[in-house]
């Protein structure tokens, strides 16, 4: 039987300042069969895009085609005339973009938006064009069908957004999809939940995709035959189960590696007591903060924390997890003073600091450092490795001339960087570079707390292990302590002593990690662990049939005045007590905190 | 896939890959090129117009010039077409064309120049204290700024010029002015969306001071959307004070003005003239030759600019 799609021997190459051609995919050839999912699974660089691109008879401004065929039905579409890519693209030929909420134009209702390329194409009238769109929000299972396409895109959540993405480029009955990352900017739960859907939606209409992803557990729940790039080039080839039970090649054994082990007990990185002493380095009481104008009673408008409490010890790593919109980085902006508290202290040397950063003394200042997420917009692009580092060390201890360059020096060396990317801009480092520099720049005012806030959430996975192994020894060279937000809990269980699990801007449980990882566990706590995904094949359907993952799973995170406000996601809330009352906070024994309606003995089941 | 697998089976390195392909740096088209050499020709002519002009740009030329063998013996001097002795044609006065476009370069140009100059300092300088300080003081001096906008440019210039009277500084002041409301939009623009960036953001958990985030933080990121505004903003200044000319009130005669030749010699137009021709083909060839390279620069930085600037 002929392929759906043949890629032959594909060669792009991106054309350089002086006219030579730098080669970015070299020699790639696969096929894609009707009904399968072939998975591209690379790092940033390794071309995967570029390939899935191809299919479009498409290349990013400044690559081009040199060589090879890219056949659709035996049809070449890299000479096609651009008259007739047009009629490919969109009809038969589909592209779903990693961010939804950048892919939908936010001034046109939903439905029309996801009829649009169907009726452009002449496929069907705008009236079965709806019917058709209707059916496929049943298929993805997204509520209120009948009268989503009425709705705008922000006032649906950001999984809902991303499955109607899918509605989108199914609409027109494509024969192939290319799905660019469509799930990596999601929290875990609401990935499964967009996962499942894609799955089902593409097994009920016999369409075949292309998925790329640099996520191989992601890849072995959605994908039939998986090709692991590096570098332009194909690594390993073959089909999911394959892959990923027995891989055959060093680079997918590397990629395998560092994926993170499931987050459980027993795999906090335990610090020893040597940096410890009586006072804890940084600690927040009772805080509440929030956004908008500040009402009477001294509260802000929104309020976002909510009595948050947390001791961060000398020398010791809190981990602070929870979704999107949880308050995470709430907490890590009250606490540097970027964000005032309306109410509670911050605590450093058990000295009560200034809510607002612009009074505290620039030696407080230069004991708590903040390192972004995005090293990309953390650094200023217009300023030098050295100049980037070199200011703190100038601003804060006062360095010049020989004494700040050899503190340069040592600091690249600790960040393990080379010497000679002192004299670069930002933008020629490369991602996980670029946020070494970012470490660097924290750790060159010798602070003793550092916040870390989602520092390896837009990395790879191997890139992201490598900047956690340097933490990890970072954070024994120098005793200095951590504060490491992230929606991760894998990675959060294998760097952190302790672990506070926020909620709606509230501690639903916090303790030593192996005591968070363990039962009893806040219902909270036991989605977000089931939430993430295993390395094999099957586990999504196995997870869907959850408890938890059938009632907490695809619901937002809502603020709310009174109750729990997990309530309306969880498994065993009790009716007129949990969303009337705030639930109390239940001592488990060394430091280890529930807060919950329900007792210790009924969370272990 | 544990440790101790890895321990045991090291593997090969594989090393972190750049993000993307290096940047681009920025190419002239032809259209840009050719758009550079007929700015530089310009700019030259500044500098050396006045001492390769065949006369001065007030001469009226005599009539013994234009006398030919066996013709008239007392011959117009007005509106002449091109010639040996005056290889541009003379204006309605019988002034050498060319000598006039060479001064006026000067003129036009360097007046041009300064209130372009002045119209960044001012608006540079209150946009980004607005886009820095926030609050009372951005909405005051938008407020403000917003009021000034909303009077046609050409009436606010007429109605002062009108008032004062039209000297080179009142000129320039004006223009600077009326010109630093639409730069203030746009450096309070460029500069809210650099002040809410993670670096200014770091720099500010720093605990640094306002000078270095404006200097060292805001300015370099700035400064290439800034230079390319400059650009056309330049060009707009050149057409006002041409207008005003034109009108009038702008540079006073005898002093050369492109746009003053324009006006001075419409009636020439009748007769077959080239006079009020040649200062609006100087006029055109600096203004689109600037836009041409700034469309280069603009599309160097994905578009984005022009799209602000509009």
């Amino acid at each position: 039987m002929l392929a759906l799609l043949e890629i032959d021997q594909l060669q792009i190459d991106a054309r350089k300042d002086d006219g030579s051609l730098l080669p970015i995919v070299k020699g790639v050839s696969f096929n894609v069969n009707r009904g399968e999912v072939v998975a591209l699974i690379g790092e940033s660089g390794s071309g995967k895009t570029t390939i899935a691109l191809s299919a479009l008879g498409y290349t990013k401004p400044g690559l081009e085609f040199t060589g090879g065929e890219v056949r659709l039905e035996g049809q070449d579409v890299i000479t096609m005339p651009s008259e007739e890519k047009r009629q490919l693209r969109g009809e038969r030929v589909a592209y779903l973009a990693q961010s939804a909420a950048a892919t939908f134009n936010p001034a046109l209702t939903i439905g029309e938006q996801v009829t649009e390329s169907a009726v452009l194409h002449g496929h069907f009238n705008q009236e079965e064009a709806t019917q058709r769109a209707v059916s496929l929000y049943h298929a993805l299972e997204l509520p209120d069908p009948e009268r989503l396409g009425k709705r705008y895109p922000h006032q649906v959540s950001g999984g809902q957004l991303q499955r109607l993405m899918a509605a989108m480029a199914l609409c027109s009955k494509p024969d192939l999809l290319v799905l660019d990352e469509p799930t990596t900017a999601l929290d875990v739960t609401t990935q499964i939940e967009v996962l499942k859907s894609f799955k089902s939606v593409i097994k009920q209409e016999g369409s075949s995709a292309i998925y790329v992803t640099h996520d191989l557990s992601v890849v072995a729940q959605i994908a039939d035959h998986i090709i692991v790039l590096y570098a332009g080039e194909i690594q390993e080839h073959g089909n999911a189960g394959q892959v990923i039970n027995q891989p055959s090649h060093d680079y997918t054994r590397r990629l395998m590696a560092a994926v993170r082990p499931l987050p459980a007990a027993g795999q906090g990185d335990e610090t020893s007591g040597e940096h410890r002493r009586d006072t804890p380095a940084l600690e927040v009481k009772n805080i509440i903060a929030g956004y908008g104008r500040k009402q009477a009673d001294g509260t802000p408008a929104i309020t976002v924390l909510r009595d948050v409490h947390m001791t961060i010890e000398r020398g010791h790593t809190v981990g602070i997890i929870g979704e999107s919109g949880c308050g995470k980085s709430t907490l890590a902006r009250v606490m540097s003073g970027l964000l005032p508290a309306s109410k509670g202290e911050v605590l450093l040397d058990g000295e009560a600091l200034q809510p607002d950063l612009r009074k505290r003394s620039r030696n407080q200042l230069q004991k708590i450092q903040f390192v972004f997420q995005m090293a990309d917009t953390a650094l200023n692009p217009r300023q030098r490795i050295d100049q980037i580092l070199g200011r703190p060390l100038e601003f804060y201890l006062g360095l010049k001339g020989q004494e700040k360059r050899r503190r340069i020096a040592e600091l690249l060396q600790m960040v393990e960087l080379p010497q000679e990317f002192a004299g670069r801009y930002p933008e020629e480092l490369s991602g996980g570079q670029k946020q070494r520099v970012n470490l660097a720049r924290a750790l060159a005012a010798s602070p003793e707390v550092l916040l870390c806030d989602e520092v390896i959430s837009a990395l790879d996975t191997i890139v992201g292990a490598n900047i956690i192994e340097l933490l990890k020894r970072l954070r024994k060279q120098t005793g200095v302590s951590f504060v490491f937000i992230s929606h991760d809990l894998s990675t959060v269980a294998s760097f952190a002593d302790e672990i506070v699990v926020l909620y709606a801007g509230r501690v639903v449980e916090q303790g030593k990690t192996d005591h968070v990882l363990a039962p009893p566990y806040h219902p909270y706590t036991r989605l977000l662990i089931s939430s993430v995904p295993e390395l094999r094949v099957g586990w999504l359907e196995e997870t869907m049939q959850t408890q938890e993952a059938q009632a907490g799973i695809d619901r937002v995170v809502k603020l709310t005045d009174i109750g729990c406000p997990f309530f309306d996601r969880c498994p065993i809330a009790i009716e007129d007590t949990c969303d009337r009352e705030a639930p109390p906070i239940r001592n488990i024994g060394d430091g280890h905190t529930i807060a919950c309606h329900r007792s210790a003995e009924e969370f272990v089941r | 896939m544990s440790e101790m697998e890895e321990q045991t089976n090291p593997a090969p390195q594989f090393e972190e890959l750049p993000d993307a392909p290096p940047k681009p740096r920025l190419k002239l088209s032809w259209p840009g090129k050719l758009g550079a050499v007929l700015v530089l020709f310009w700019v030259v002519i500044i500098f050396i117009g006045p001492s390769i002009a065949p006369y001065y740009e007030a001469d009226i030329l005599d009539e013994e010039l234009f006398i030919v063998p066996g013709g008239d013996e007392y011959p117009d001097t007005d509106f002449q077409m091109p010639s040996k002795v005056a290889y541009l044609g003379t204006d309605y006065l019988g002034r050498d064309t060319l000598s006039r476009i060479l001064y006026g370069a000067r003129t036009t140009i360097g007046i041009s120049f300064v209130a372009t100059m002045l119209a960044y300092l001012i608006g540079v300088t209150l946009g980004i204290a607005a886009a820095v300080g926030g609050g009372w003081l951005d909405t005051g001096l938008s407020r403000i700024n917003d009021a000034f906008l909303s009077i046609p440019h050409i009436m606010l210039g007429l109605i002062v010029i009108a008032a004062v009277g039209s000297t080179i500084p009142i000129l320039i002041g004006i223009t600077g002015f009326i010109y630093a409301t639409s730069v203030f939009r746009i450096a309070r623009s460029l500069g809210q969306d650099v002040m809410v960036s993670d670096f200014v953001e770091a720099a500010k958990v720093r605990g640094e001071g306002l000078w270095w985030i404006i200097t060292r933080e805001i300015l370099p990121n700035i400064a290439m959307p800034l230079a390319t505004d400059f650009g056309l903003r330049f060009v707009y200044i050149i057409l006002f004070i041409s207008s005003l000319s034109f009108l009038g009130l702008g540079v006073q005669p005898p002093m050369s003005d492109w746009g003053s030749m324009v006006k001075e010699n419409l009636a020439g137009l009748l007769y077959g003239s080239i006079a009020p021709l040649v200062p609006s083909l100087a006029i055109a060839t600096l203004t689109i030759a600037i836009n041409m390279i700034v469309d280069d620069i603009s599309a160097h930085s994905g578009g984005k600019l022009a799209k602000r600037m509009i």
